[in-house]
């Protein structure tokens, strides 16, 4: 119950602060770039459209909700909102889950408003999967984006982490591909690079396996590939968080 | 205004013309900076498809149409008559190839090394452009069969080059598997072979495609639409000499 107020104030607070707007900012930019460069496609501009809006408003998506989270989370505990949570008879993994719990709302509005134009050029199972596919990347993000922002305490370093796991974890598929190229050098340097880069892969979530402008354009994927995908997504979600719990739970505030 | 504002008197004058200097500045700055078109020469070199593919950031189909658009822009209007002129070919091939490879399955590429790069007058690079578009065609026939249909009718009337228009045109028949392929598409070396004039086979072609409504995209629709009327425009002048001769 607890768990659902602090969700309920999170989404207060995000409303207040501007996000439907910079939602709608984003779709209108998006749109008003897809004309644009639809305009010089000379084949492939509906395609051009729908990949261009799509891969804009994923990044968006994932910026805002990012953004909202390390804000929030600092102005909390800049405004001695937490310490005030703390002293009242509230668990610190219901504070913590029930703010995550606001943020992963905020991320599926936003994600099911970026679907939205997309049902200009798309089919709807099409859209509808993608969509699915962005609220679970954002839920991912504001996950990591405050398990950061616990960890990090400071606002630049946490916004710095994120972003970095997010580009990372969306190169991680072309980086290996490359280091496994059949021109690289075989040798040991070689070798122990190609090895640091799966060891990494490990510990970071496929997100360039998720949220495809593929679907849009090309049909929506196999089922089988869409739930494993989606599933890689929530265990690495469960890690954020229970790692995000253990070090709140040990910190001394 | 609101209460945390105070009222537009109590900013000092020197930063009020400060700002005023500053906003002028930059927009005269911007407003004299020469904004050239890109020349053939700037073509930089390719990239690797896989460093294109990791600059995507997982967004490959809109990295490969943002980077045709990217290509597209160099010698487009650079001074000379004829767009993409002088292009070198090489760099351009490996271009394409790269964002073929990003994007396997967009037509963007092939559309535009049939029916913009291979328009090239100089016959080598028109070569070489059609050969890029045989060389994918055959890794993916079923689905790049139109763009080799187009550069078959380009071997024959712009390249004079028959035995080529033939092996594009046996291509398509042999390689293509597809109920989508229509009946025409599969007899083209028919097609080929028959006495016909540019216009009248570019009209049955394009008549073809639009019929079998494979072509929705309104982008292509008005480039294949204005291509035709510069093809019958032509036709015409040439003929207009011809009487006059």
């Amino acid at each position: 119950m607890h768990a659902a107020i602090l969700a309920r104030f999170v989404v207060l607070e995000a409303r207040r602060s501007g996000l439907p707007w910079l939602v709608a900012a984003s779709v209108a930019a998006g749109l008003g770039l897809a004309a644009f460069l639809s305009q010089l496609a000379v084949t492939e501009s509906v395609e051009l459209q729908t990949a261009i809006v799509a891969a804009m408003l994923r990044a968006c998506a994932v910026f805002l909700v990012a953004a909202q989270v390390i804000t929030s989370t600092q102005r909390e505990r800049d405004d001695k909102g937490l310490e005030l949570m703390l002293s009242l008879p509230l668990s610190r993994s219901a504070y913590y889950l029930g703010r995550l719990a606001g943020f992963a709302f905020c991320g599926g509005a936003v994600s099911a408003c970026f679907a939205l134009p997309l049902l200009l050029w798309s089919r709807p199972q099409s859209v509808l999967l993608w969509a699915l596919s962005l609220g679970a990347e954002t839920v991912l993000m504001a996950a990591a984006a405050m398990f950061f922002s616990v960890v990090l305490v400071q606002l630049v370093p946490a916004a710095a982490a994120t972003a970095g796991m997010y580009l990372l974890a969306r190169s991680i598929g072309a980086i290996q591909a490359i280091a496994s190229g059949p021109l690289a050098e075989p040798s040991l340097a070689q070798q122990f690079a190609r090895w640091s880069i799966d060891g990494v892969g490990l510990l970071l979530p496929r997100l360039d396996s998720v949220t495809s402008t593929d679907w849009l354009l090309y049909g929506p994927p196999a089922a089988g590939a869409y739930v494993g995908a989606i599933a890689g997504l929530a265990v690495y979600a469960l890690l954020l968080v229970a790692a995000g719990l253990f070090d709140f739970h040990r910190r001394n505030l | 205004m609101t209460r945390d504002e105070r009222p537009l008197a109590a900013v000092p004058v020197w930063v009020w013309f400060t700002l005023a200097l500053a906003l002028a500045a930059q927009i005269g700055w911007q407003a004299a900076r020469p904004q050239a078109p890109r020349a053939a020469s700037d073509l930089p070199p390719p990239p690797a498809p896989g460093v294109l593919r990791l600059a995507s950031f997982g967004e490959p189909a809109a990295a490969a149409r943002l980077a045709m658009l990217y290509l597209q822009s160099f010698d487009l209007r650079a001074g000379n008559d004829i767009p993409y002129r002088d292009l070198d070919y090489g760099r351009l091939i490996g271009w394409l190839r790269a964002i073929l490879a990003t994007d396997p399955r967009s037509q963007y590429p092939l559309f535009a090394a049939a029916r913009i790069y291979a328009e090239n007058p100089d016959p080598r690079k028109a070569r070489a452009a059609l050969e890029f578009v045989y060389q994918e065609f055959l890794k993916d026939p079923n689905r790049r069969w139109r763009s080799l249909a187009h550069a078959a009718l380009l071997a024959k009337y712009r390249l004079k080059d028959l035995p080529l228009a033939l092996r594009y045109a046996t291509a398509v028949d042999r390689l293509t598997t597809a109920r989508e392929v229509p009946v025409w598409a599969k007899q083209m070396r028919l097609f080929m072979l028959e006495d016909m004039d540019e216009l009248e086979a570019a009209k049955i072609m394009l008549g073809g495609l639009l019929a079998s409504g494979q072509i929705k995209d309104p982008a292509e629709l008005r480039f294949l639409k204005q291509h035709l009327e510069q093809l019958e425009a032509r036709i015409k002048d040439r003929s207009t000499r011809r009487q006059g001769k």
